[in-house]
């Protein structure tokens, strides 16, 4: 069994987001890069269906060379070789069209990846990537299991789940809670150095979009402290000032 | 030129973001295309889509589209949009539309975006604003090609109704009705509850609120409001509330006109999912609590006696 797993590079969780050059570029100076968080729900459930099944993982990014160290962490929680697609990844029909290309050339029998990014929010590779390559693609999903040539899944739906079985090939976007997020052990991280990391040329760039510029959202006004004996008060604003209830 | 909107239901139900994407097609053009699927949708309802704009509903009222998959709604949708000349098609965002658009962009060629937050600007090529890095930021993105998809967060449009009524015309659709190697199995749903993401009023607690046990008071707040109930992801990753609750980036993202946070800092993640709320009160007895930064409203104060004065007052407004 082949597994593919996609992961982005993404400033960590708690990052101040902010631009430089007129607004144009994202200012990277102090910012600490991660797995994007649902990527890491993907690729430790494949870990996991390696050590159950005897899959071999494969991780493909696609993004310049400073998301190497990011690479070497998935290989270092268990990814046995990874492929890096040089070429930023300004959109995601971009990243789709390079995703479903190494995806069939490498004949991957599932290709999994986060239900959405944290940077671009699209939450829209898996559905693109699926279409590419003619194969169902399932998101959000909660649980995956593999018998035989069928996929077992939950996916979430409005207030509840979905009982979803699919034929091998397909792509799913994952989320929790798929998986325990793995972290790297020290044999990891040794055998990560050594293990395959694949650069490869993008292709077809065609995509339809492009970045004008970048703003960050309007400063909020001061908050209006309500005195904690005084509810009465606070109904008032509520009802008469922001008129929500 | 004709805007299609896909209107998404669930359980027979249109959800009311799909009235916002309405409202947002007819922006754009005086002829709105309106499908829809599943044959549990009453005909009452879509007819009622005329007040929001639609010129057309096409109602593919056929009973194995009433639990359906992405990948078979889209390639319904993808033969409508050819069929009715549509050069755009127009989706209120879920996780379930957002897996629609991108099945359909590949099919139609069509440039997509996602989470856009504003009226497309046509004045210089066709221009989107959208929301980015879990709502910390924008990205404004000029969109090329002949044919567009735009799925749009909720609140980026104002609702306004007309008294416009509308003719309802069954389809049936020629697409293949299979789909090759997919089948849902079955389903679980909580009854009765508010659904989150659509909420216009959220009540959520966190860590402050020490216990499952003490969520009654919870409970009685949203249900005297109509709201659902929330909670920061420390709350459900040790099973005081269930998991579909969670809100924040690594969970719901919420737009309602009120959030309401009780015992809750306001952690970047946990704000990364309520940034786009319209008003936020924070409930929390400390003052320095990050939260404070990011709402119109504050009480500082012990949330087991501000919850219970405030669930008083508001039954005495009433
Ligand atoms: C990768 C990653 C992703 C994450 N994603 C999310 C996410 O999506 N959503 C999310 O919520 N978190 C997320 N977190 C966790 C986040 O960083 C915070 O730890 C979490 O939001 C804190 O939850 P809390 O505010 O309920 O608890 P705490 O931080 O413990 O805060 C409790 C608050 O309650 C107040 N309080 C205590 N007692 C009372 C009382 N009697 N009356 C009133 N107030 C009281 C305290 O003053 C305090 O402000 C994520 C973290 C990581 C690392
Ligand atoms: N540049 C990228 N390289 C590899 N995988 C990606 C990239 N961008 C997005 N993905 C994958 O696609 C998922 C959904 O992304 P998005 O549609 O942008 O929300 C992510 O969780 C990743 O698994």
């Amino acid at each position: 069994m082949k597994i593919l797993v996609c992961i982005t590079h993404v400033p960590d969780t708690t990052s101040k987001i902010a631009f430089t050059e007129n607004n144009t570029s994202f200012d990277t100076s102090g910012v600490q890069y991660i797995i994007g968080p649902y990527d890491d729900f993907a690729l430790a459930r494949a870990v996991e269906l390696k050590d159950s099944l005897g899959a071999t993982v494969t991780v493909i990014n696609v993004g310049l060379a400073s998301a190497e160290p990011t690479i070497r962490k998935a290989l270092a929680i268990g990814a046995d070789d990874a492929i890096r697609v040089d070429v930023e990844p300004v959109s995601s029909m971009l990243v789709a069209k390079q995703i479903a290309h190494y995806a069939r050339e490498g004949a991957y029998d599932m290709v999994l990846m986060g239900k959405e990014s944290i940077d671009f929010n699209g939450g829209v590779v898996h559905g693109l990537v699926g279409a590419l390559l003619g194969v169902p693609s399932i998101s959000p999903v909660m649980s995956l299991e593999i018998e035989g040539g069928l996929a077992k899944m939950t996916r979430e739906i409005e207030g509840g789940k979905e009982f979803v079985e699919v034929n091998l090939p397909f792509v799913a976007g994952c989320q929790e809670p798929i998986a325990e997020w793995k972290i790297p052990n020290m044999r990891g991280i040794m055998t990560a150095r050594t293990k395959p990391l694949n650069v490869v040329e993008a292709v077809d760039m065609e995509q339809g979009s492009k970045t004008e510029s970048f703003h960050l959202p309007d400063n909020k006004g001061a908050v209006k402290l309500v005195d904690p004996e005084n509810m009465g008060e606070l109904v008032g604003l509520l009802k008469n000032e922001a008129k929500v209830i | 030129m004709a805007v299609l909107v896909f209107a998404e239901s669930v359980d027979g139900k249109l959800k009311k973001t799909s009235f916002e994407a309405i409202c947002m097609a007819a922006k754009l053009s005086s002829d709105v295309v309106v499908v829809a699927l599943g044959n549990i949708i009453k005909e009452e309802a879509l007819a009622g889509l005329g007040k929001y704009g639609a010129s057309r509903v096409l109602w593919v009222n056929d009973e194995r589209f009433n639990q359906v998959s992405a990948n078979l709604a889209a390639d319904v949708v993808s033969v409508i949009m050819e069929k009715a000349g549509a050069k755009i098609l127009v989706l209120a965002t879920s996780p379930f539309t957002a897996s629609v658009a991108a099945v359909v962009a590949v099919k139609q060629s069509a440039a997509l975006a996602t989470n856009v937050v504003e009226i497309p600007d046509l004045s210089n090529g066709f221009t989107v604003k959208r929301s980015i890095f879990s709502g910390k930021a924008f990205e404004t993105v000029q969109l090329s090609g002949e044919k567009k998809i735009l799925v749009f967060n909720k609140n980026a449009v104002e609702v306004t109704v007309s008294d416009q009524t509308v003719a309802v015309e069954k389809i049936s659709p020629t697409a293949e009705l299979k789909e090759k190697g997919l089948k849902i199995t079955g389903s679980e749903k909580a009854s009765g509850t508010v659904s989150l993401p659509e909420a216009e009023i959220v009540v959520s607690a966190g860590r402050g609120l020490k216990g499952a046990e003490n969520w009654g008071m919870i409970e009685e707040l949203a249900s005297l409001l109509g709201a659902a109930t929330g909670c920061s992801k420390p709350v459900s990753d040790v099973g005081w509330r269930p998991h579909h609750e969670h809100v924040g980036q690594t969970g719901i993202k919420v737009s309602p006109q009120l959030y309401i946070a009780v015992g809750i800092s306001g952690a970047i993640q946990h704000l990364a999912g309520v940034n786009s709320s319209k008003y936020i009160l924070v409930i929390n007895k400390d003052p320095d609590a990050p939260f404070f930064k990011a709402a119109d409203y504050g009480v500082v104060g012990d949330a087991f006696e501000v919850v219970p004065r405030l669930i008083e007052a508001l039954k005495a407004a009433s």
